[in-house]
């Protein structure tokens, strides 16, 4: 074992029970056989793979694995690529995703998004948040909204920060606080299920930091699923880590064992930086 | 040093690689092809900056004596017993304008005179006393002070536009002169020009002795021919005066011993040509004027300052005219207006829509496609055929009236269709993924997505579309001509969508095929009036691309 997983190691030790209250939880995700295909070409090959509830499971994997694209399998967004064809079972909640019953529309309101990069609408701040629940029907006046959208920002943290300037556009922000801001809007819909795609990938450590705390903030009370290729990251956030390898879930367990003890060649290589 | 190790073999190292001969001189050749490459460019675009300059400077060279009318003031007494307060626009405005003008000359009284004075004054005066009467009725019974217009040949000649006398001999006709000038035959005598001629008199042109009765012209003729031995036409001729033969004919008769001899004789020049040799120019009066008498009117005119030039608001508050120093655009602008607003609404929502769908909506299928290359196909056809399109459909299929701004509207709105689809996908395209995933992501519908996202951001890129096609549609005259839009309008009181009308482009056609002299400055001066909408209208588009800019 090189320095580098020591120091996971040595991190996890200090964390404490990660392990222990994550087996606890019931499943908020299911999934069986889930295959997806871009055309011809296949990129998930009967993936298994259990999310636990109110904790954060993190997928790592190399570049084009198939994380991105597992992650948009649990929301439906695939549906937005035309030709990218998912076949198998998802559930959330116990129920298929793919219910001819279930409306995608609540789908994504109940699991909400966060992408690689700061994607925040060319609005103010506020409209930023508000757009959500609005469109959901969640606030019944416009104090409700106002309400929704402050606390939003508060568990964002990023209600100190931009507190008198939230009718100013949320593009004026820095890298990182669009990137919270984009998490605000995200919890604004009462998810249950959050799901992040490379949420720091832009960010400096600072702001990095600040999006960690919030994700362990967040996830006492939200089931996290967030993809990340830093291995650091997984290992400070994640209760739970999946290894995806060339469309294949390789190696799926608690974070700490993962890290310190795999079971699979390619997930020690992986992990100690052979390949990647 | 360096090409010996270079051209040894095996010794092209790395280092000296980038030292040869043959490297610097591929960098040298480099940057001669960038430079070159910039050169090209600017001198393209110093080529299209002189053309637009010599285009733009014409214009205004030309156009810009028709933004200014040259009046005349009138005192006129409204008669409360020749006008009708109840009726104002009955009475004879023509006649009250004209006696108004006629105490400017007391001295002309002959009705023949007073006709050819009358014709001065444009012929649209009495409109313009007419209209001031019906705009001011509490003023009947007063003495008013109104300006008129004059007619066109003198508002041109106050304006300097067209000159009082012109050449009375063409090029052709000084060069046939200069022959004999070469020659060194003229001669000046008492303040009269001459050719001085060798004429034979011929016997045979002498019937039976008789020289009362001898054709003495055919003698002069064949004298004078001999300087023009290799002249095609017999335009010569005219040079001499129509009394030649009777200055030969007087010799003769003095001394009938004459006839087989040949004899020098001074040929005296007809009118213009003895001008032109005595003071080397020859002028007439400037036919578009009947005599002295009107430049002597007119200056008399001038001299008391009753002539003042004034802003030709009329070109932009009248309506079109046959005549030049009335005639006006507002006829053109709101026909313009109308079918454009028609245009506006069918291309708009229809445009928007189609592009829409195609972008968002639709399968990618064969079917698709096949529309897709249709329509970036239409954006090429050339206007002439959208005109006969709707020729063929509108007005003979669908039986809609001809000339109206509907028919121009809908034949424009075909032509701009594609022009704003193809803007309105480009603009789609623009907008980043992310946005649309945004949208997504929080749970909105796919034309949730569409309409809070998507089109906003896009509004300002399909809007710049629709101006430049619009603009397009603005300037195209050939579908107008088609389908009929070019009526003579003289009044824009009862104008509608579906009243005929005539637009600018075709009021500009119909301007520049006119022979009166003022249409030809008007017609520049519509031309710039249409050039500088197209200008504003441009200007917003680019306004609203650059703020599409500024917003990402
Ligand atoms: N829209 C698409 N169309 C076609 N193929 C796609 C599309 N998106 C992803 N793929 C393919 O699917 C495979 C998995 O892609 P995915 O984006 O899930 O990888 P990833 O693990 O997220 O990689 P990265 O860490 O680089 O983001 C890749 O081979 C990729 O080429
Ligand atoms: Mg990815």
């Amino acid at each position: 074992m090189n320095d580098q997983s020591k120091a996971f190691t040595m991190e996890m030790d200090k964390s404490g029970s990660v392990a222990s209250d994550t087996v606890m939880n019931p499943h908020k995700v299911t999934s069986r056989k889930v295959s997806v295909f871009y055309g011809l070409k296949q990129a998930l090959f009967d993936i298994d793979l259990d999310i636990p509830d109110r904790a954060v499971m993190a997928l790592i994997g190399p570049s084009g694995c198939g994380k991105s694209t597992f992650l948009r399998c649990l929301n439906r967004m695939n549906d937005t690529i035309p030709d990218c064809r998912v076949t198998g079972e998802i559930k959330v909640d116990g129920r298929d995703v793919h219910d001819p019953d279930l409306d995608v529309v609540e789908l994504r309101g109940r699991v909400g998004m966060v992408f690689q990069k700061p994607n925040p609408f060319p609005k103010s701040i506020f409209e930023n948040i508000a757009y959500g629940p609005r469109i959901h029907g969640l606030a019944r006046s416009k104090s409700d909204l106002e309400e929704i959208v402050i606390s939003s920002l508060e568990k964002a943290g990023l209600l100190s920060e931009v507190k008198d300037r939230i009718h100013e556009p949320g593009t004026g922000l820095s890298g990182g606080q669009q990137q919270r801001l984009c998490i605000a809007r995200a919890i604004a819909v009462n998810p249950e299920l959050i799901l992040m795609d490379e949420p720091c990938s832009a960010l400096d450590p600072i702001a990095t930091a600040k999006v960690e705390e919030l994700i362990d903030e967040l996830k006492k009370n939200y089931c996290i699923v967030i993809v990340t290729h830093s291995m650091q990251q997984a290992a400070r956030v994640s209760q739970r880590t999946a290894f995806f390898h060339l469309g294949i879930l390789v190696e799926e367990g608690s974070t700490a064992d993962i890290f310190t003890n795999p079971t699979d060649k390619r997930t020690q290589d992986y992990i100690t930086g052979r390949f990647g | 040093m360096s090409d010996a190790i270079a051209q040894a073999p095996g010794a092209r190292t790395r280092e000296n690689y980038w030292r040869t001969n043959a490297a610097k001189r591929r960098v040298r050749r480099r940057y001669a092809a960038d430079r070159r490459l910039q050169y090209y460019g600017l001198g393209s675009i110093g080529l299209a900056i002189v053309l637009l300059g010599i285009l733009f400077s014409s214009l205004i060279f030309s156009g810009y004596v028709a933004f200014f009318t040259t009046k005349i003031g009138l005192t006129i007494y409204l008669d409360p017993n020749v006008i009708d307060k109840a009726n104002p626009g009955a009475a004879n405005y023509r006649k009250m304008a004209r006696n108004a003008f006629f105490t400017y000359f007391p001295e002309v009284t002959s009705p023949m005179e007073r006709r050819q004075l009358g014709k001065s004054l444009s012929s649209g005066a009495p409109y313009v006393v007419r209209n001031y009467v019906i705009a001011h009725p509490e003023e009947i019974g007063d003495l008013v002070d109104i300006k008129v217009p004059l007619s066109d040949p003198f508002d041109q000649l106050s304006k300097g536009v067209i000159p009082r006398e012109i050449d009375a001999l063409s090029g052709d006709r000084v060069a046939l002169f200069n022959v004999l000038k070469r020659r060194g035959v003229l001669h000046v005598e008492n303040d009269k020009a001459y050719v001085k001629a060798d004429v034979y008199i011929n016997p045979g042109d002498v019937p039976e002795g008789d020289v009362e009765a001898a054709d003495y012209q055919r003698m002069v003729d064949e004298a004078f021919r001999t300087f023009y031995m290799r002249a095609h036409s017999r335009a010569y001729e005219e040079i001499l005066s129509q009394d030649v033969a009777s200055a030969v004919k007087a010799r003769v008769l003095a001394d009938p011993a004459l006839v087989g001899k040949t004899i020098q004789v001074n040929l005296p020049l007809s009118k213009h040509y003895d001008n032109l040799a005595r003071t080397g120019e020859a002028k007439v009066l400037n036919p578009r004027f009947s005599s002295e008498k009107d430049l002597q009117w007119f200056d008399s005119l001038k001299k008391r300052g009753l002539l003042t030039t004034h802003f030709t608001w009329e070109l932009f508050f009248n309506a079109d005219s046959r005549f030049p120093e009335l005639a006006g655009l507002s006829g053109a602008l709101t026909g313009s207006f109308l079918a454009l607003l028609v245009c506006f609404l069918l291309s708009f929502p229809i445009g928007i829509a189609t592009a829409v769908y195609l972008e968002e909506f639709a399968p990618k299928t064969r079917w698709t496609d096949f529309i897709e290359v249709n329509i970036n196909n239409l954006a090429a056809v050339p206007s002439v055929v959208f005109g006969l399109l709707g020729l063929a459909v509108f007005l003979n299929v669908f039986g809609l009236p001809r000339s109206v701004p509907l028919v121009g509207g809908m034949v424009l709105a075909l032509m701009t269709l594609p022009t704003i689809i193809v803007a309105t996908r480009a603009a789609l395209k623009a907008v980043p993924p992310s946005i649309r995933e945004g949208g997504y992501g929080v749970g909105a519908s796919k034309h949730q997505v569409m309409l809070h996202h998507v089109l906003p951001l896009a509004l300002p890129g399909i809007l710049t579309g629709t101006i430049i096609g619009l603009a397009q549609a603005l300037g195209e005259t050939a579908p107008l001509l088609l389908i009929g839009m070019n009526a003579f309008i003289p009044s824009i009181e009862n104008m509608g969508l579906l009243q005929p009308a005539m637009a600018l482009p075709t009021q500009i056609f119909s301007w520049a095929d006119s022979p009166e002299r003022g249409f030809v400055s008007r017609t520049s001066a519509a031309i710039l009036i249409l050039l500088s909408f197209l200008i504003i209208m441009n200007a917003i588009a680019v306004y609203l691309r650059q703020r599409v800019e500024r917003k990402w």
